[in-house]
Formats: structure tokens, sequence, C-alpha cells
């Protein structure tokens, strides 16, 4: 184990993953010289060269394309995409390009493609940098989503989105890059998608959670238990595909549940997982799911705005009461 | 034809570019201090691009600028007072703390934008261009944008679109030399990103965009040609970005060596000097000490003004009864 931070347990996986294969290189804007403007892709270039850790201009769009077909002939591209509000530039290379070809050339290609990208709000950043936005990605068929929260899982998670033979999706959060944590040590250390985590077992509800909103809910178990409710917080790490078991057994357990997710309520990622639940749980259920999400508007500048929309332990605890109740 | 700005215009435009000047300073000492909130990204010795290329506008034309605009909110005659309001997230500000500094909008002004996509302001401007044509309005759009902002593909649309259609927009490219950390010629294989200007039917212009009387008479003629139906202008305007990229830079890349004679061509700097011949040093004194003083008094008020109260936003809601 070495205790370090999110950033760099995500730049030690991707400097192994190169060492480890000559095919996987890195493109976005300002990773290189730079080192990204989360210090994730620090020292690479230095290591790697040009080539493999490529400034690129400021145009998503084709780039996310170009990882795509790059994918299918032989590399593994991963591509920065500086904040997740840029997402809806590369959606059609994931929409209508990725989900496709994927599907309809099974045999003869596969798409090995990481793009890494970060969101949420707390930064005071403003309404075109403070999104999530992983209901969009998550929506779309053929491509796996996930959402690391200690730097154990970013790593893990990250090593095996860049070995893995589909279009991963990972969303790390502009909050969690300086925060630290013991992380495994061993080049064959992953974590596998699509494996949720229980992060407190407890037995009155359960609350599903995903990128930071793990830490809230957490924060929100503690406060729940000096009321004498057991919370069972679980992080999904994997939206998508998402780990039907594990929430299948906790609700069967706790017959409660609460959703958490950062994006927005209408469409979100929570409405996915509150119908989830209804589909596979309804008869486990003493309540109806409540949900804790954003409000659907725009992410406000001001503190006392952005404070008021974001989703928070507070937040989450009345939603369990009123679950509860 | 009018393309040389009066004396009286040159004032304005020095007291605008030293209010500019003098928001961006107070606001790096905020940030200093601690008292401000997420990343700013001043425009020091952008000055005469937004505001020379503004006063050659009208208050009738539409503006769209980046997530470095504070010279075309100043150019285009915003209130300080408000300004600073809308960046300290007051009440007060002009989208009442909901926006912050880069995403402010004035319809008063024709101030339509800030904008935080690198590249949105560009098709934005050419889509009001399009309505004043359909309205036949006597009215021109600008974009005014990055060299960054050039290689994205909504530029390369929007200018095919602007030559095929005649539309009435000026296209500013404001080419300061970096695209956040990377240098131009690590974004573009060619320096002047004015030449394609060819490739969309329009001419393309090239301007120190230190010298403010250049930049205006660029613009002003660029402004015309739109006023007369014959389409589109790209500019390009060369300059250089004094204080790093945002607040939340780490630097190290841009080089002293680098920066020194950009600093020596200050367009403040650069401005007094043309402008000493015509009015006198103790004239522009008197402007700069002006100006000083207004930006002072409105940071002062702003820095006074509350913080706002949260509200949802009705139109934005998921659910119909929550709108009724
Ligand atoms: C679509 C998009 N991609 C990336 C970014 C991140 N970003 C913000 S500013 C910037 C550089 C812009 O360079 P330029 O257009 O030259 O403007 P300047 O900062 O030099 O004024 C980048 C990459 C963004 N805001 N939007
Ligand atoms: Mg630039």
């Amino acid at each position: 184990m070495t205790m370090m931070r999110y950033a760099e347990a995500l730049n030690a996986a991707l400097r192994e993953e190169m060492q480890r294969d000559p095919a996987v290189f890195m493109f976005g804007e300002d990773i290189g010289r730079y080192g990204g403007v989360f210090k994730v892709s620090k020292g690479l270039m230095d290591e790697f060269g040009e080539e493999r850790i490529r400034d690129t201009p400021i145009s998503e769009q084709s780039m996310t394309a170009m990882a795509v077909s790059a994918a299918m002939t032989g590399t593994r591209p991963i591509l920065e995409i500086m904040f997740a509000d840029f997402m809806p530039l590369t959606l059609d290379a994931l929409v209508n390009q990725a989900s496709v070809f994927s599907y309809l050339w099974e045999d003869q290609v596969e798409i090995p493609f990481v793009l890494r990208t970060q969101g949420g709000g707390g930064a005071g950043t403003g309404a075109q940098h403070a999104k999530t936005l992983d209901a969009l990605v998550a929506h779309v068929p053929g491509i796996k989503v996930v959402a690391p929260v200690t730097p154990a899982d970013a790593k893990g998670l990250l090593k095996s989105a860049i070995r893995d033979s589909q279009p991963v999706v990972i969303l790390e959060h502009k909050l969690l890059y300086n925060m630290r944590g013991e992380v495994p040590d061993g080049v064959d250390e992953l974590v596998p998608i699509g494996k949720a985590k229980i992060v407190k077992p407890g037995n009155d509800i359960t609350i599903l959670a995903t990128s930071k909103m793990v830490l809230e809910a957490e924060a929100a178990a503690k406060q729940l238990e000096k009321d004498g409710i057991d919370a069972e917080v679980i992080d999904l790490r994997s939206l998508r595909p998402l780990d039907i078991g594990a929430i299948k057994t906790s609700v069967a357990k706790t017959n409660h549940a609460v959703v958490v997710n950062e994006g927005w309520t209408f469409g979100g990622y929570s409405a996915e997982l509150s119908a989830t639940i209804m589909d596979h749980c309804f008869d486990d259920l003493d309540a109806p799911v409540e949900r804790v999400a954003m409000p659907d508007m725009a992410v406000p500048y001001s503190e006392p705005l952005e404070l008021a929309v974001l989703p928070n332990a507070e937040k989450i605890a009345a939603a369990a009461r009123r679950a509860l109740v | 034809m009018k393309n040389a700005p009066s004396i009286e215009e040159q004032k304005e435009i020095h007291y605008k570019m030293v209010l500019t000047r003098r928001l961006e300073e107070t606001l790096g000492d905020l940030v200093k201090a601690g008292k401000t909130r997420g990343p700013l990204h001043r425009c020091d010795g952008q000055e005469a691009v937004g505001v020379a290329a503004c006063a050659a506008l009208t208050i009738k034309d539409y503006a769209c600028t980046t997530h470095r605009g504070h010279h075309v909110y100043i150019g285009k005659g915003m209130d300080p007072r408000r300004i600073i309001a809308e960046i300290m997230g007051r009440e007060t500000g002009y989208c009442k703390g909901r926006g912050g500094h880069m995403l402010l909008g004035d319809v008063s002004t024709g101030m339509l934008g800030g904008n935080a996509i690198v590249g949105a302001g560009i098709p934005a401007a050419t889509g009001m261009a399009m309505s004043i044509q359909l309205l036949k309005q006597d009215r021109v759009a600008m974009a005014v944008f990055g060299d960054g902002a050039a290689q994205t593909g909504i530029c390369h649309e929007s200018m095919n679109i602007a030559g095929l259609w005649k539309l009435p927009v000026i296209f500013l490219l404001e080419n300061n030399q970096y695209g956040l950390t990377v240098r131009q010629e690590v974004q573009s294989p060619i320096p002047d990103l004015y030449t394609r200007a060819a490739g969309y039917g329009m001419p393309g212009e090239v301007v120190d965009g230190n010298d403010a009387v250049a930049v205006y008479r660029v613009v002003a003629k660029a402004a015309e040609r739109a006023r007369r139906g014959e389409g589109p202008t790209l500019i390009e305007a060369k300059t250089y970005r004094m204080a790093g990229f945002s607040t939340s830079d780490m630097g190290g890349y841009q080089t002293e060596e680098e920066m020194k004679p950009w600093l020596k061509r200050d367009p403040i700097k650069l401005s007094a000097a043309v402008l000493a011949k015509l009015i006198g040093k103790d004239e522009i004194t008197e402007i700069d000490k002006a100006a000083t003083e207004e930006m002072k008094q409105a940071f002062e008020v702003a820095l006074a003004d509350p913080l706002p109260k949260f509200e949802i936003h009705a139109p934005s809601s998921a659910y119909s009864e929550a709108t009724q």
C-alpha cells in the first residue's frame, strides 16, 4: 500500500499502463508540458515523449471521433476532456459512432478507448464548468461509465478501463483530486468495472451514491446514527454496467432506499437508479424510493446559490428520515 | 467613411482601457486576499482589442466575448459597479450573482455574452448576424474570440456559413499567443490565422492588437462593409496575455524574456504616447486619475452589496404544476 492523492493514483495508473503496453497513448488539452490542469498527467510527457502524450488544439469533437477510430485500428487511446461540461461536444462520436459500430461490426473491431473527464460543483466555477452530466453518457448503449471516489478505486478502475476492449468513460470529480488514501501496489491490481462497494454496512436503509456524493452519504450516515438509524452506504463505482446484485441484496435487507447523484433530477442518473430499484426490488420496498439530486436548473456561481443547489449530507439525511417515517 | 477615431473617442478609449486595467489589478489584489471565488481570467495587455473594437461599433451592435471578456464588458459601456458585483457574486450584479465573471450578459448594451465554452461566441455572433439580416436591421454582430477558439470545429462551420450568406458579422480573433498553457504554434500549423479568411471568401486583416487606433480603424472598416451587406471580415489582432491564463494558473511557461517586449508595448502606454501628442500629458494624467477613481468607487459600492438569496428557477422546472 502507498498513501497517495487521487490525482497521483490516476497518474500512477497511466504511467504503469503506458509502460506495460506501447499501444496506450493519451491526448488532450494542456496535458503534456503543463501536466494537465489537474496535474493528472504530470511528468508523463518527459517519460513517454510528445507522440504518446499529446497536447492538442481545442477540438473536442474531432478528438473524440479520432479516438474511436484510432481505437478500432490498433491503438488504445486515452482522451482527456478537461471538464465534463464539454461532454456535449463529444457526444456524436459516442452516440453515433462508438456505440453503433461496436455492435454492427462486432467481430471485426474492438474499441479500447478511454475518455477521462471531471465534473461536479462546489468550486465556484459557474454554470459551464460545474455540471455532472453522467446521465448523458450512461444513456449510451455499449459505453461503460465509472466514477471512482477513492484513490485506490481511481487507480484500479482507470487501469481496468485502459485494458477493456469497449469504450469506457471515467468521471472524476474536481473536488476529489487532492484527497488522500491508501492505494495497493502492483501493476496488476485492478478494480473490476461493474462492481459496487459497501462503504458502510447497515440494516435500516440503503443509500446508493455516485462519485463525490458517496462522501456526503457517509457523512449523512453518521448524522443518522445519532438518531439510531443504521444506514448502509453503497458506492456504485460503476454507473454502467450497474451492479444490480449489490442493490438487490441491500434493499432486500433494509427495505428502504435513498438514491443520491449530483446530476440533474429530471431524466438524471438518480431517475435511472430509482427506476431500477422499482424494477428489481419492488416487493422488498416498505416506502417509495427517495431521490437527492441537483434541481433542474443551471448551476449558479455565487456561493450561497451554488451551495443551495448541491446535494449534501443534510439533504440526504432528511431524505432518509422521510423514507423511514 | 468614418474609420478613424476622433480625439474625443480616443480619450474615451483610453479612459476605458485604464478602467479595465484597474478592474483587473484590483481583482488581482482581491484574489491574493482570498476574497474571490473560482478562477478569474484577466485581460491585462489586451485592453485595446476589446475596448477599441467596441468603440468602433454602436450600442445597438452586438458583441459576444469569451471567458476573458472584461475589456468587452467595459468597451460596450456596461456599468463597472454591476460588473464587479457579478464577479463578486452579489445580488446587484448583472446576473444577480448567478453567472460569475465569465458569463455576463446585458441586452441594453448589446453585450450578448461572455462565454466559458471555448468557441461558443463564434456561432453565437453569426446567428445574431443572421437575425439582423432577416430583420433588415442596421446592426452588426461581433465575435471576439481567442487563438485557441480558432481551432474549434464550430469556428470553421460559422465562418463558412457567414461567408456563404454574407452575414453582417465581424470575427475578431484576439491572438494572445496562448490557448491556456499551450503556445499558438502547438495549436496551429500556421502563424497567421487571418489568412484563413481566403477559404471563406471574406477579407482577412491583421492588426497590432496593442494599438488602439489601429484596432478601431480595422473594426470600423469591417463594420461598414457588414452594414453595406457585403458580408463578414476576419480580423486577427496580435496581442499578448500579460497576467497568465487565470488565477488558478500555476504559470512557469511564459518566460520573462518572452514577456519583456510586450510589457514595453503595453497598450495603455502606447495609447498614452499617441494621445499625449494630441492633448498633452496633463490631460492624460487627469484621465488616468478619473478612471482610477471611478473604479475605486465602483469596488467600494459593489463590495458592500448583499449576496443573493436562492430561488428555484421556475422556467427550468421539470413539472408543469411547478411553473403554474
Ligand atoms: C470547449 C472547451 N474546451 C476547453 C475549455 C477549457 N479552456 C478554457 S479557456 C481555454 C483556452 C482558450 O484559449 P483562447 O481561445 O486562445 O483564449 P484565451 O484564454 O487565450 O483568451 C481552454 C482550453 C473550454 N472552456 N471549453
Ligand atoms: Mg489565446
